[in-house]
């Protein structure tokens, strides 16, 4: 298996420039949706986003789950986590259920709404390049170095390295090491993640886990089911034959006596 | 001569109205995509599409399977008569779960993808295998009666030999999916409001489609007895209404051991709208039918049965719309209500059903059936053998 390729963003570095805003909407050829870009939010047009909170900035965009719960519910395999990390949409496939934007945990995935021939949109971490030794094109933009691009295990060793040679300005974890199973978007800021907009209350196991408990039964059923149901079958049969038999031969003695 | 120019009721006017508007809330929703039709947005991805075309019209369908398994699988015959308005029912309730499908789907033209891209990890691509397989079996179902319309012994004789192996196949094709559709929300621990989430979701989804799909049959039986004057023996209706309750009831209870269990208790306890629409869907569903229908006397009294299935739908369709949409209302942070249109095409696909519902118990042998006839005979069997005793 190849290395994982993952995002780091630093909250405490992020000047809050935009440039990776600008970079994403060039390379994936995005129309301008909003005057100031730290007044945008995410959309069908819009990968990622600078948000301002109080004095620090933060980015949103896909997190590119190690273990997708968008992969997992898609009924036709449309959405898929390549081998590299970045996790993709095949919009051929889709049928439009949504099921990838009502289970993201993130609330990530977007729509176009106005179309007759809509598409799930979302940040794709620039698939095309890092397949080819590229760094994403934020990564590429930021001039500050908040946003780091790279293996993940090697990021996460350099969040850990910021967070423990300077406790006074980091919040201590690392967001995205083990959100419901782990992300390849790692975020280390100086304030608890609910203040920046990020989910808080998400399990550490990832949440494929929770269907699959309900699928791996069905196998059971459909055995266990289908025996207990023919079984079934077969014993009232027999009950109701042997009630009509002794019916019957009741009426024929009595035909008989008749006789 | 055949009067070709319907008379104007009332009914007739109410149901025309519906199907125009639902007609021009189609050609917005296919000419202006899901923004223009509906209020769904990227905050609230699913409506009132999901929550009631699908969770509901799949769970109401229920009295098919339900009724297959009681006279078909464990031979109660008594109860034959009813077995065909339900798997007409189940038939028609499937092929407008799928219609609706159609409006609901961003691209519906991909609808047949579910067959050539598989995805077993899914809760949703089982779904859509054993809707796409029950339909196909509840056809079979329905075959015969069209078979004996149109006199095709051969091919009637046939069926009747294969019959129970599409009947089991039918149960458990059922049982697969009624609780999936409970499972489809198992993904969403966090977002969903904590008197709805349960790891027992499938399970609930399951007992409450079989108790409420059995009073759709008491429903339907009632309205066609006003449509079509066959009354269905009021004795096998009234034990299905306290069948339902039973069945319901017992859900109830698994519920609110649950809530113990997991330490949801004081959710009862915390007064806002959620507590509130709780309380109104177990009660309009559960408390209040089996409080009713427990009682012999009110049982076998016609209208309170009736009633009282009236009662069970609607709680039925509370939960539906709860686990759906209420739930998950607190995390998106968004109020959504359907759209016009939303709910226009939404009536429209229920109008249509009973009308085609009703066209259909017109020209086919749903309720007079061969099964009447066998009924006679047994009527006559025993008239002998009493006078011969």
């Amino acid at each position: 298996m190849k290395k994982q390729k993952a995002i780091l963003f630093d909250v405490t570095l992020c000047a809050g420039c935009g440039e990776c805003y600008n970079a994403c909407k060039e390379a994936n050829h995005l129309p301008e949706t909003a005057d100031d870009f730290l007044k945008d939010h995410l959309s069908a047009n819009t990968y990622t986003v600078v948000e301002e909170y109080g004095d620090v900035y933060t980015r949103k965009m896909c997190m590119h789950c190690v273990d997708p719960t968008c992969v997992s519910v898609c009924p036709v395999g449309a959405m898929e986590k390549t081998e590299l990390g970045p996790v993709i949409y095949d919009a051929d496939k889709c049928l439009g259920c949504r099921y990838c934007m009502q289970a993201c945990p993130h609330h990530i995935p977007r729509y176009e709404w106005n179309k007759i021939n809509p598409k799930v949109k979302k940040c794709i971490m620039c698939y095309e390049r890092v397949k080819n030794g590229m760094q994403t094109t934020c990564a590429e933009a930021c001039p500050t170095g908040a946003t780091l691009f790279g293996d993940r295990d090697e990021l996460i060793k350099i969040a850990q390295e910021r967070l423990s040679s300077d406790p006074e300005t980091y919040y201590q974890k690392i967001y995205g090491l083990e959100e419901a199973g782990g992300t390849n978007v790692l975020i280390i800021s100086p304030v608890p993640f609910d203040q920046l907009g990020f989910a808080e209350n998400l399990p550490k196991e990832a949440l494929p886990t929770y269907t699959a408990k309900a699928l791996e039964k069905i196998p059971g059923v459909v055995a266990g089911g289908g025996a207990f149901l023919a079984a079934m079958y077969w014993l009232t049969k027999r009950k109701n034959q042997i009630a009509a038999e002794e019916k019957q031969n009741k009426l024929n003695s009595i035909s008989g006596d008749e006789k | 001569m055949k009067q070709f120019i319907p008379k104007i009721t009332f009914w007739r006017v109410v149901a025309t109205i519906i199907v125009v508007a639902g007609l021009y809330s189609t050609y917005l929703r296919f000419t202006g995509g899901l923004g223009a039709s509906t209020n769904l947005s990227d905050d609230f991805p699913w409506g009132l599409w999901i929550g009631f075309d699908i969770l509901v019209g799949v769970g109401l369908a229920a009295g098919g399977f339900t009724i297959c398994a009681i006279t078909h699988i464990f031979n109660i015959e008594k109860y034959k008569p009813l077995t065909r308005p339900a798997i007409l029912t189940a038939f028609l309730g499937y092929l407008l779960v799928i219609f609706g499908l159609m409006y609901d789907l961003g691209k519906p033209y991909n609808i047949w993808h579910a067959i050539i891209y598989w995805n077993p990890r899914s809760v949703m691509f089982e779904v859509a295998w054993c809707v796409m397989l029950y339909t196909t079996v509840l056809f079979l179902e329905f075959l015969p009666i069209a078979l004996e319309k149109f006199r095709l012994k051969k091919l009637l004789s046939f069926m009747k030999k294969t019959g129970i192996l599409i009947m089991i196949t039918g149960v458990i094709l059922s049982t697969l999916h009624q609780s999936s559709l409970g499972s489809l929300f198992l993904i969403v621990p966090q977002k969903m409001y904590p008197l709805w989430y349960s790891g027992l979701l499938p399970l609930y989804f399951f007992i409450s489609a079989v108790g409420a799909g059995l009073t759709m049959v008491i429903f339907e039986a009632y309205l066609s007895a006003r449509a079509f004057n066959k009354g269905i023996e009021a004795d096998l209706l009234s034990r299905i209404g306290l069948y339902s309750v039973i069945v319901l009831m017992l859900g109830l209870i698994i519920r609110l051991v649950d809530f113990f269990l997991t330490d949801k208790i004081h959710l009862l306890f915390t007064i806002n709208n959620y507590t509130l629409l709780f309380y109104l869907e177990i009660l309009v569903g559960t408390l209040v039918p089996f409080g009713l229908l427990i009682q012999k006397r009110i049982r076998e009294n016609r209208r309170w049965l009736y009633a009282s299935s009236i009662m069970v739908i609607s709680g039925f369709l509370l939960n539906r719309l709860n686990v759906s949409i209420t739930s998950i209302t607190p995390a998106t942070g968004v109020n959504y209500f359907p759209s016009i249109n939303e709910i226009s095409v939404t009536l429209m696909l229920v109008t249509l059903g009973m009308w085609a519902f009703k066209i259909i118990a017109r020209n086919f042998p749903v309720f007079a059936s061969e099964v009447h006839y066998e009924n006679h005979q047994l009527n006559f069997d025993q008239k002998l053998s009493e006078s011969n005793l």
